[in-house]
C-alpha cells in the first residue's frame, strides 16, 4: 500500500464516507483508517428515519454501505487499522497507526465517539450474557422476558421502543427526572404501556449467576436501593469523543470534542474535523455527511484545489 | 479455498460437534448490522486458517434452539468449539488482527 496521500480521513462511519466521497471524486489522493467497522456507530440501527431521500427509512448499515461503494467508486482507499498518533512535520501530516505510517497533506477526523459503559460490578462479566450494546442485535433473544434500558437520550428510547417487540416489560432507568430524547420519540414511548420509568435512578451493579437476574437500582434523591428484576439490560448512558490521539495536537472543547470553525478546520490548519467528533455536532447521519462534505471542500481548497 | 458453510440445527452435531477439526461457529441474524460486518472477516479467517480450522455460520433466526443451547444472547458471538466443546467465545464485532490473536491463543 502506498504511503503518501493527499488527504488521509480518519473513520468510517457516515462523515468519513461522505468526506471519501468528495475528496476522491475531487481525484484526491484518499486514504480512510477505521479500526473496527466500515459503517460507524449507525451500523446498530435498524431504520434510519430522518434520512433525506428515504421515504420509508433505511437500514443503518444498507446506508453505509452504499455510501461506501459509492467512494470506492470515486477511488477513496480503505484500510482497517487503529490511529494511534498524528505527527506534525511543517505542513505535512503523518498519522501513525497499526500498521505503520501513512503522511498527507491534509487530514479529516471524523472518528465519531466511544459508547460509555456504565461501570459497575457484573456490566463486563455479563456482557453478551444480557447486557447488551445494541438492542437491534439481541432483541430478539429477549422474547416475553423483562428488561432494562439505561440511559435518557434519543438512541436510548429508540432502543426502549424497540424492545417492547419482543420483550414483556421494558423499564427505562435513567439519571434525570425528564428525557433528553425529541419530542415524538418521547411521546411513542409515553404512550406505550410496556415501556416503565424509574427516574432519578442509577444501576449499581448487574447481578446474576451464569446471566443477568437483577440491577441494583439506586434512587438518586432518596439513596434508596432496589433490586429490578430483568433478563437483558441494554446500556445506552452517551458517548465521549475518540480523541485520545488528538490531545496536545488540536484543541478540543471541555468535553472532549474537536473544535472546528465553519470550514470544519480545527486549530491546526489542514486538519479538519466532521461529524460526532467534532464540538457542538448535532449528532445526526445527515449532519455527519454534511460535515464530511464540507470538511472535504476545505481540505481540498487548502491543498490548492 | 475454505469458505464459512452455513449450516441448520439439524446438521449441528455433524458439522460441529463431532468435527474433528476445531469449528469456528459464528452466531448471526440477518437483521444484525455488526454481523454484516463480521461476515467478510470470518471469510477471510477462513481462507487463512483453511485445513486447521473449519468455519461454520449459524442464522439464530432459523435455529434459536442452538443459540440458546449454548447461551447466546448477543450476536454476533463467534465460539470456537475443540473436540466437540465450546473453547472460547467472542462477543461482538472485533477487528480482524484482534479475531486472530484469541483464535491462535484458544487453538
Amino acid at each position: 500500500m502506498q504511503k503518501e496521500y493527499d488527504v488521509i480521513i480518519v473513520g468510517g462511519g457516515p462523515a468519513g464516507l461522505s468526506a471519501g466521497i468528495y475528496t476522491a471524486r475531487a481525484r484526491l489522493r484518499s486514504l480512510l483508517l477505521e479500526k473496527a467497522a466500515i459503517g460507524g456507530q449507525i451500523i446498530n440501527s435498524m431504520l434510519v428515519e430522518n434520512y433525506p431521500g428515504y421515504i420509508d427509512g433505511i437500514s443503518g448499515i444498507d446506508l453505509t454501505e452504499a455510501m461506501h461503494k459509492q467512494a470506492e467508486k470515486f477511488g477513496l482507499e480503505t484500510l482497517v487499522t487503529e490511529v494511534t498518533g498524528v505527527r506534525l512535520d511543517g505542513g505535512k501530516k503523518t498519522v501513525t497507526t497499526g500498521q505503520g505510517d501513512f503522511t498527507a497533506g491534509a487530514i479529516i477526523v471524523a472518528g465519531g465517539t466511544e459508547r460509555q459503559k456504565l461501570d459497575v460490578p457484573g456490566e463486563a462479566e455479563f456482557t453478551g450474557r444480557g447486557v447488551s450494546y445494541c438492542a437491534t442485535c439481541d432483541g430478539a433473544f429477549f422474547r416475553d422476558k423483562p428488561v432494562a434500558v439505561v440511559g435518557g437520550g434519543n438512541a436510548a428510547i429508540t432502543e426502549a421502543l424497540e424492545l417492547t417487540r419482543f420483550a414483556s416489560k421494558v423499564t427505562v432507568i435513567h439519571r434525570r427526572h425528564e428525557l433528553r430524547a425529541t419530542k415524538i420519540v418521547q411521546e411513542n414511548a409515553f404512550a406505550e404501556p410496556k415501556i416503565d420509568f424509574l427516574w432519578d435512578s442509577s444501576v449499581e451493579a448487574v447481578l446474576g449467576n451464569k446471566f443477568v437476574e437483577k440491577l441494583r437500582v439506586k434512587n438518586l434523591k432518596t439513596g434508596k436501593k432496589t433490586d429490578l428484576a430483568v433478563e437483558g439490560v441494554f446500556v445506552n448512558v452517551g458517548s465521549q469523543p475518540s480523541t485520545g490521539y488528538l490531545k496536545g495536537i488540536v484543541e478540543l472543547d471541555q468535553n472532549g470534542a474537536v473544535i472546528v470553525n465553519g470550514d470544519m478546520e480545527t486549530s491546526v490548519p489542514g486538519i479538519y474535523a466532521a461529524g460526532d467528533i467534532r464540538s457542538r455536532s448535532i449528532r445526526q447521519v445527515v449532519g455527519a455527511a454534511g460535515d464530511g462534505a464540507v470538511a472535504a471542500v476545505s481540505a481540498g481548497k487548502y491543498l490548492g484545489g | 479455498m475454505g469458505k464459512p458453510v452455513e449450516i441448520k440445527e439439524s446438521s449441528f452435531d455433524e458439522a460441529v460437534i463431532k468435527s474433528k477439526m476445531p469449528v469456528l461457529v459464528d452466531f448471526w441474524a440477518p437483521w444484525c448490522g455488526p454481523c454484516r460486518m463480521v461476515a467478510p472477516v470470518v471469510d477471510e479467517l477462513s481462507t487463512e486458517y483453511n485445513g486447521k480450522v473449519s468455519f461454520v455460520k449459524i442464522n439464530v433466526d432459523d435455529n434459536p434452539q442452538v443459540a440458546s443451547q449454548f447461551g447466546v444472547m448477543s450476536i454476533p458471538t463467534l465460539i470456537l468449539f475443540k473436540d466437540g466443546k465450546p473453547s472460547s467465545t467472542i462477543v461482538g464485532f472485533r477487528p480482524k488482527a484482534e479475531l486472530k490473536k484469541s483464535l491462535d491463543a484458544a487453538l
